[in-house]
């Protein structure tokens, strides 16, 4: 093996990829034959480091420098600095990590301090298209170890003894839904992974398989083993080309040598896996809805029972899970249930994966023990809010869940503790809202979602999420009502009882909790005519504070509808009944006069 | 909603082949339908009859069966987009960063709505789920292109790359 005395780890990950991180490796490769040093070190294209705010980010080992907001133009001066001459180039390390000459390890950081990395323990570690690397980190260990060490029934208790719980969002014990197919009797079945990742505003699932896609073609194979199954699918949305491109070279790789396809390790054991693309329908993460789509048809759900575990994909007996919930597999059946079960809380166990954005300074990918409170969340790891903002409310569970308001932000993480507050875990996207969103547009932006995507089989999500989001429109225009209010309310218990699938079902939850927590602002909306974020463009009005004005014509003559009139250097005015709310001259206003 | 205008089908011979042999390559693994047409979308930029007619002639399926799958599918399109296919992320972490009022900058710089291509074929704008760059909300897409931590001011010089 050749002798390298230096790693350069370059983020790959999505967000990176999108600031220019690719650019940044080829100038690596570049700079280091200038210096003639490219045998020495090396540049690896890693998955996502989680802190996507810094991005695009390189770590250089053995020091551990974290290098953030690289550009193109450092590369040479790190690579001649740092690499040739052995000084650290300041300049460029995160600032938090630069401590008086001194340079802090990664964990000391407060972004990563309090995280713990179970399903992400590869991510930015190891170089996701190169088998040798995840091999190198355990990698296939726990595969090799249930198929020869462990039977079927054996696999399926460690996975119960956990208490992992599906990732996907129910938190269904994970053991169970294996113990159910394993019992149900047929010469097919299938295992399924669940790479929809339908929550808008979340990229858990999709920063596994760029980052460590191995872990779930090994935890898929165990669940085979386990249940009987030979064959798996992992249906990955078609939005996520990296994630299919280093999906589909890790199974190559795996097929290579012998951990996928006839007789794996010599045990008799066949398993062989293919990756199916979704094409842009959110149902098609609900699991039978999934399942039909993956049969080629349009993705609509259909009643359970029968439930997946007898009868699923092409009618034989399958089990579902999320990319996470897999990612953790391995980990449990290599250091056993009792160590995997140390994090979390009694009836949650382990870690969860955050995708935390939104108003929020250190935006980007968390992993933390379940029962972290949302206040460590926000403000520890993700550095509270910019610009000196108030913290409103979190968000989780995407147009499934809810809201949780600023009150409330000692509440542990859980899958039970968030339920009972009217949210939910979800998948995993965790968006962080400030004094500037409105609470009655965030709950009308899910309802939008929610409409578009409804597949139309069933009346009461058709139909009744689309009156729905009528009644939101005139709170939002300035013609609801009160009774509205109260009518919303009663539609939104009718919907969730009556709809056929999880997506109808849960539709009503961004309005019901927003309810629960901000009714005054929907009041607000109503009686007032008034949005205190100034976000309902029908509700605001601009006004020219006249001790301000200069009286420069700017704005008068930036205003595309002629409202605004006023002489040279004497004070504006706008006249409502024309403008239109764009806002062109508030922004144009140097003088700060005009507000709304 | 009204009708959208499809342009003429100019299909070549060499698209043609392309198709028949993605095609056969899927023919006889289960579930074919939306593999091929990924594959055949990627051929012709669209969707459009004579495109389905094809894949349910090829796949034996009734053409009802192609254009019910076409349709509710999002990322199948039956109309051609432009040249420069503009994305705006509408995912709710843009969105609470501010993307709904890039994309009516947008709307209003090319004089079209979302799903709409400008008459030269040189502009098409869609507004799109999170595509997992939150980090950098609020982002958007010019075909491969990702362009994030954007403020409405950034659109005009994005068009201007692109020769608007
Ligand atoms: C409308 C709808 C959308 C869903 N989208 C996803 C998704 O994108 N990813 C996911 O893993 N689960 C999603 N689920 C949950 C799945 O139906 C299923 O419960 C899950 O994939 C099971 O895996 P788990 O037990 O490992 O969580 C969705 C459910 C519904 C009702
Ligand atoms: S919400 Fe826009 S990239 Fe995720």
């Amino acid at each position: 093996m050749e002798l390298v005395r230096s790693h350069v780890l370059v983020c790959g990950g999505t967000g990176c990829t999108s600031s220019g991180s690719k650019q940044i490796i080829e100038e690596f490769e570049t700079q280091l034959k200038n210096f003639d040093i490219d045998k020495e070190v090396k540049v690896i294209q890693t998955g996502c480091f989680g802190f996507c705010a810094m991005g695009p980010i390189v770590i250089v080992y053995p020091e551990g420098s974290f290098y953030s907001m690289v550009q193109k133009e450092d590369v040479a001066e790190i690579v001649e600095q740092h690499l040739l001459k052995g000084k650290i180039v300041t300049r460029l390390l995160y600032k938090e990590t630069v401590e008086e000459d001194n340079v802090k390890s990664l964990n000391e950081i407060d972004f990563y301090k309090k995280q713990h990395r179970v399903a992400l323990r590869n991510c930015g570690v190891i170089d996701p298209e190169n088998i040798d690397e995840y091999i190198a980190c355990d990698g296939y260990k726990a595969l090799g170890k249930a198929l020869t060490e462990m039977t079927p029934q054996e696999v399926i208790q460690e996975v119960k003894d956990s208490g992992l719980r599906g990732r996907g969002g129910g938190g269904f014990p994970t053991g169970v839904k294996w113990d159910f197919a394993s019992k149900s009797v047929n010469d097919q079945k299938y295992v399924l992974c669940n790479a929809d990742e339908g929550d808008p505003g979340a990229f858990m699932d999709r920063s596994v398989l760029e980052g460590d896609p191995h872990s779930v073609i090994e935890a898929m194979a165990i669940a085979g083993y386990a249940i009987g199954a030979n064959q798996g699918y992992i249906y990955v949305r078609a939005e996520y080309p990296i994630a299919v491109h280093r999906l589909q070279v890790a199974i190559d790789q795996a097929r290579e040598y012998g951990i996928l396809g006839k007789n794996i390790f010599e045990t008799g054991f066949d398993f062989d896996l293919e990756i199916r693309l979704g094409a842009g329908a959110f149902v098609c993460g609900e699991e039978t809805a999934l399942m039909t789509s993956i049969e080629g048809r349009r993705g609509e759900p259909r009643p359970r029972p029968p439930f997946p575990a007898v009868k699923g994909l092409w009618d034989k007996p399958t089990i579902l899970n999320n990319v996470e919930t897999y990612a953790n597999i391995p980990v449990i059946l290599l250091n056993g249930a009792k160590e995997f079960a140390k994090l979390g809380t009694e009836t949650s166990k382990g870690t969860k994966v955050f995708a935390l954005g939104g108003k929020i300074n250190n935006t980007g990918l968390v992993e933390v023990p379940m029962g972290t409170t949302l206040r460590e969340v926000v403000y520890e790891i993700g550095g509270g809010i910019p610009n000196g903002k108030q913290f409103k409310a979190a968000q989780t569970g995407g147009p499934s869940g809810g809201c949780i308001p600023a009150d409330l932000i000692d509440t542990p993480i859980d899958y039970d503790s968030l339920i009972k507050i009217g949210s939910m875990m979800g998948s995993g996207g965790l968006i962080v809202m400030d004094e500037d969103t409105c609470m009655v547009d965030i709950a009308k932006f899910f309802l939008e979602f929610t409409v578009d995507e409804s597949c139309g089989k069933c009346v009461p999500c058709r139909i009744g999420t689309k009156r729905l989001l009528e009644l939101l429109n005139k709170i939002t225009d300035g013609t609801g009502t009160l009774e509205d209010i109260d009518e919303m309310e009663t539609l939104c218990n009718t919907i969730k009882s009556s709809a056929l699938c999880g997506l109808g079902q849960t539709a009503p939850n961004p309005v019901l909790s927003t309810l629960k927590y901000f009714r005054d602002e929907y009041v607000e909306h109503v009686v007032d005519k008034k949005c205190r974020a100034g976000v309902c463009k029908a509700l605001l009005s601009y006004k020219i504070d006249a001790d301000k004005c200069k009286g420069c014509t700017l704005c008068a003559r930036q205003c595309p509808v002629g409202a605004i009139s006023g002489k040279v250097k004497e004070a504006h005015i706008i006249d409502t009944t024309k403008c239109i709310k764009c806002g062109v001259c508030e922004s144009t206003c140097k003088f700060g006069a005009i507000s709304k | 909603m009204a009708e959208k205008k499809v342009p003429a089908f100019q299909g070549t011979k060499e698209q043609e082949a392309q198709l028949k042999e993605v095609i056969a390559k899927h023919k006889d693994s289960k579930g074919a339908l939306i593999p091929v047409l990924h594959e055949a979308q990627e051929i012709y930029g669209y969707l459009p009859v004579e495109v389905q007619t094809m894949i349910a002639e090829g796949l034996g399926l009734s053409l009802a069966d192609v254009y019910g799958v076409v349709t509710f599918y999002a990322q199948f399109s039956l109309y051609p987009k432009g040249q420069y296919r503009i994305a705006v992320c509408l995912g709710t972490a843009c969105y609470v960063k501010g993307s709904g009022d890039i994309l009516d900058k947008f709307k209003e710089r090319l004089g079209i709505d979302v799903g709409e291509c400008t008459e030269d074929g040189k502009f098409s704008l869609d507004a799109t789920r999170c595509i997992g760059a939150c980090g950098l909300a609020p982002v958007l897409t010019v075909n491969d292109d990702v362009y994030g931590r954007l403020t409405v001011d950034d659109v005009d010089g994005i068009l201007e790359k692109y020769g608007f």
